[in-house]
């Protein structure tokens, strides 16, 4: 039997998903924006005031490419240039498995933004469960060619995880949505058997919603 | 292949070729500048140099801010030079400021001695040089002039303005005076001040030259002048441009001329990095005015943008201008911590700007050694500014003939 791979979102579903929370005309931080694909498309369909966070100087180069403003910067050393409460909405997409703080991560969103939206793994479907008990191995996504030793993903988290971690930080969770074969599908049945991947968008506890 | 290389010297296909400085006279009396220490002065001489072609509709000129010791002479050659323009391997065709898509100006800046006018120049009113009765200038001041400079070119808006170092901070001025005459700025290793370590490094250069018996109160020209001063000057500040690490990596603790040490005081450039930094200093006198580094360096001294309009949010924050803000992680002289503080003040005002961090091992001097990765860096985002600017320009003359723009 081949070894399952827990799969990643295309990237253009996540993006659409992404915008689908996004109100136009909000102000939209994304940590970890790449080439700043998401980004432009929100100020170009969705007249969003935007900012991205990149680390490698590559993806860098193509969101500046994009007219995408860009911060070079670490996750894990936070982002201390950028005031508190400046944005509507902080992004992180697919990346909170791969820092080494992830609450210090979202802490830090909820600094610098009202709402921080976040998609992340979720490593309790069932066929990485089965992978664990049945074959004793480590799980995987799909992003190949990635083994145990060189994963960048750090941390195996499922859907109640990152609720009880939402729930640590004094957040409410204003949405939550399982994505389920690439789809996003609201209230699902059995979701963190079933979803490969999750979104939520987190709310600072005693702010007010919407703008 | 030798005899090859002697009969046909390689040809720079990426060199803007032979180049001349140029020189304008600006605020003739009775228009005359006001400075900032609010006395007026006039005229004054500007050299320049233009490389590139100024596009009809105007909207490609990009204007260069040289730092403390720099020249209108940016790039390309002149006749009988050992060596091109001081940022020859960032400026022309195909290069990091690309001369076939962009027109790129660069002047000498107020109170220099690269044939702007400055305190070796001759006062119109007496006819003898300036000296020490030459105005006490600023950031600002070299600013305005520039300014003045590009309007008599016919230029309205200029692309861009890219400096490093003084540059950099003449780039934060031109932003904050003047913010609808520039859609993008590029500022390297820079601050909004002098921070309290690089004013010490030169008030340890001008006590050198004024403190030199040659230095005679400013009035030496035609002597010897304060050589030894400004020579000592340019060795101290020569240090602070470069790191621990690449002054290690260059010289270490090799010997000039000899295999064993002399244990001999005469002997003052046995080191290597000794050697060198005489050379610099003989080299420096060969080309500069003592009184024009008196003067500049105190203009950078006296450079505070935040104490200038109120704070640094204000003084950026009027601009819509694209800002590019490049540190180096080396750079111990304008530390990356200076040039955060750019970025925090706009983003505090929602402004546009990306920022990096270079790890390059140059130190100070990495904008204009590490030039490969600045280029990476500068061309989409000049690329960018330019596209922006025509796409927004033909909206605008679209929706003036009446046309509907295209969605």
């Amino acid at each position: 039997m081949s070894r399952y791979c827990l799969p990643d979102v295309a990237a253009s579903v996540t993006d659409v998903l992404i915008r689908s929370q996004i109100p136009a005309g909000s102000r939209v931080l994304d940590l970890g924006c790449g080439d700043g694909r998401l980004l432009s498309m929100l100020r170009d369909g969705h007249q969003c005031d935007i900012l991205g966070v990149e680390l490698d100087r590559e993806r860098m180069l193509g969101a500046i490419g994009q007219g995408v403003p860009v911060l070079q910067a670490d996750l894990d050393e936070g982002v201390p240039d950028i005031p508190s409460d400046s944005f509507d909405f902080a992004v992180l997409s697919q990346t909170l498995q791969e820092v080494r703080h992830p609450k210090r991560v979202l802490q830090e969103m909820l600094r610098v933004a009202r709402r921080a939206l976040v998609v992340v793994p979720n490593f309790g479907h069932w066929r990485v469960r089965m992978q664990v008990i049945l074959h004793g191995r480590t799980p995987v996504t799909q992003q190949l060619p990635y083994e145990w030793f060189n994963t960048p993903n750090l941390h195996f988290m499922s859907m109640p995880d990152f609720r009880d971690l939402a729930g640590r930080l004094n957040t409410t969770i204003v949405k939550e949505l399982p994505i389920i074969h690439g789809r996003a599908v609201d209230n699902a049945w059995l979701a963190n058997l079933r979803a490969e991947s999750a979104l939520y968008v987190l709310e600072r506890n005693g702010l007010p919603i919407g703008a | 292949m030798t005899e090859l290389l002697e009969e046909a010297p390689p040809v720079d296909e990426r060199s803007v070729g032979m180049t001349e400085t140029h020189h304008s006279t600006l605020f003739e009396p009775p228009s005359e500048l006001r400075l900032g220490c609010r006395s007026k002065f006039g005229p004054v001489t500007v050299a320049w140099e233009t490389y590139g072609e100024l596009s009809p509709a105007r909207d490609n000129a990009i204007f260069i801010c040289h730092a403390l010791t720099g020249d209108a002479h940016a790039a390309g050659w002149h006749a009988n030079a050992k060596k091109p323009g001081w940022w020859d391997g960032f400026i022309g065709p195909g290069k990091g400021v690309d001369t076939n898509k962009y027109f790129v100006i660069c002047a000498n800046i107020l109170g220099g001695c690269m044939g702007t006018t400055g305190p070796g120049s001759i006062n119109p009113e007496t006819g003898e040089r300036f000296c020490r009765d030459f105005p006490v200038i600023t950031v600002g001041d070299m600013v305005e002039v520039h300014a003045e400079l590009v309007r008599s070119f016919g230029i309205e808006r200029l692309l861009a303005v890219v400096g490093g170092s003084l540059g950099g901070m003449q780039v934060l001025e031109w932003a904050a005076r003047f913010p609808d005459r520039l859609d993008a700025a590029v500022v390297l290793a820079s601050a909004a001040n002098m921070s309290a370590q690089g004013i010490a490094f030169n008030a340890v250069g001008r006590r050198a030259i004024v403190t030199d018996p040659q230095y005679n109160a400013g009035k030496y020209y035609g002597e010897a002048g304060p050589r030894y001063g400004l020579a000592l000057a340019r060795m101290v500040a020569h240090i602070t441009y470069l790191s621990e690490a690449s002054i290690e990596r260059k010289f270490g603790r090799r010997l000039q001329d000899s295999e064993e040490l002399a244990y001999s005081l005469l002997r003052e450039t046995e080191f290597q990095v000794e050697s060198y930094l005489h050379y610099q200093g003989k080299r420096f006198v060969e080309r500069f005015d003592a009184n024009s580094y008196l003067y500049l360096t105190k203009a950078m001294d006296y450079f505070n943008l935040a104490d200038s309009y109120g704070s640094l949010a204000n003084a950026l924050g009027r601009t819509d201008a694209h800002f590019l803000v490049i540190s180096y992680s080396s750079d111990w002289l304008f530390p990356s911590s200076q040039s955060r503080e750019i970025v925090r003040a706009l983003l505090e005002r929602r402004r546009h700007v990306t920022f990096a961090e270079f790890d390059s091992p140059f130190g100070h001097d990495s904008f204009l050694i590490d030039v490969e990765g600045l280029e990476k860096m500068v061309v989409p985002f000049l690329h960018r500014t330019l596209e922006t600017r025509r796409k927004k320009e033909s909206g605008v003359s679209r929706q003036e003939s009446g046309e509907k723009p295209s969605e």
